[in-house]
């Protein structure tokens, strides 16, 4: 019972993060409508035997992408708010018919068969740090060997981007 | 009444058609990218839950590879923003319409 008392509370808090993050003017506020939802579903994770998964939930998205989210906002200007008229006449109404058919079609097709196969009988997976480096350094050694070759990819990436400012001419 | 993982499903799907809808509303590029983010995590949410469902770890071992993959695709993101933001002083991708840097 306590389960469907905290699924609820923090199935809210996430639904309304995402509709501050949707509807915000300011992105400041929808940064933190953000920071909400990713709160949330880090509880989620700790209620579905995430543990370690729900540690870094909360330490790279909250902490560390949320903080380079602010710190492009503070770079780029907090008070520049969004012109609410589209360029294309029927934009929201279009989107808002597109959601709800979408969230539709997702629950419709879901209804029968949400996790296809066998339910575990032993309840969930032990998700500690000890479980989940074994799976990690054994089974899928590769794949997390190449996520460090992205990984250096994306930081050189990036400072070659930011330097690019010295040599280009603003118009 | 028990949560099965069917109720995080249903979650992740309004999640991630709310993701949806701000990326395809919002002309801001800076929440335009903080939707992406919610769709990612509406995603990682299903995968744990099915992986709870099933018994099975390697939904949350998914999650770890999507969370590597998702920080570097936001420093990336970022600073092409950025890097736009220099040289055309706005985050709107509708002014951003035309190809001519």
């Amino acid at each position: 019972m306590i389960e469907v008392i905290v699924f609820v509370i923090f199935a809210v808090a996430s639904v309304t993060g995402a509709l501050v993050m949707l509807a915000a003017r300011n992105p400041v506020h929808s940064a933190m409508g953000l920071l909400l939802t990713l709160f949330s579903v880090a509880v989620f994770y700790v209620m579905n035997a995430g543990h370690f998964i729900a540690a870094v939930q909360v330490i790279v998205y909250a902490g560390a992408i949320m903080t380079l989210f602010l710190f492009v906002i503070m770079l780029i200007g907090v008070d520049r708010s969004e012109d609410p008229t589209e360029r294309i006449p029927f934009q929201r109404p279009a989107v808002i018919g597109l959601a709800v058919g979408m969230v539709g079609l997702l629950i419709a097709g879901g209804w029968f068969a949400w996790v296809p196969g066998r339910p575990s009988a032993a309840g969930p997976p032990n998700g500690t740090i000890e479980a989940l480096s074994e799976s990690l350094f054994q089974s899928w050694i590769l794949p997390f060997e190449v996520t460090s070759l992205l990984l250096i990819i994306a930081s050189v990436g990036t400072i070659a981007m930011a330097q690019f400012r010295g040599r280009k001419v603003d118009m | 009444m028990m949560v099965t993982p069917a109720w995080y499903m249903a979650l992740a799907a309004v999640l991630f058609t709310l993701g949806a809808s701000g990326l395809l509303l919002r002309r801001n590029a800076l929440v335009m990218f903080m939707s992406i983010e919610l769709m990612l995590n509406a995603v990682n949410l299903t995968f744990v839950a099915a992986g709870a469902g099933l018994g099975n770890l390697e939904g949350q071992v998914a999650v770890v590879f999507v969370m590597v993959v998702a920080a570097a695709e936001v420093v990336v993101g970022l600073v092409i923003i950025v890097a736009v933001f220099r040289r055309r002083a706005t985050a709107s991708v509708d002014e951003l319409a035309e190809m001519r840097g």
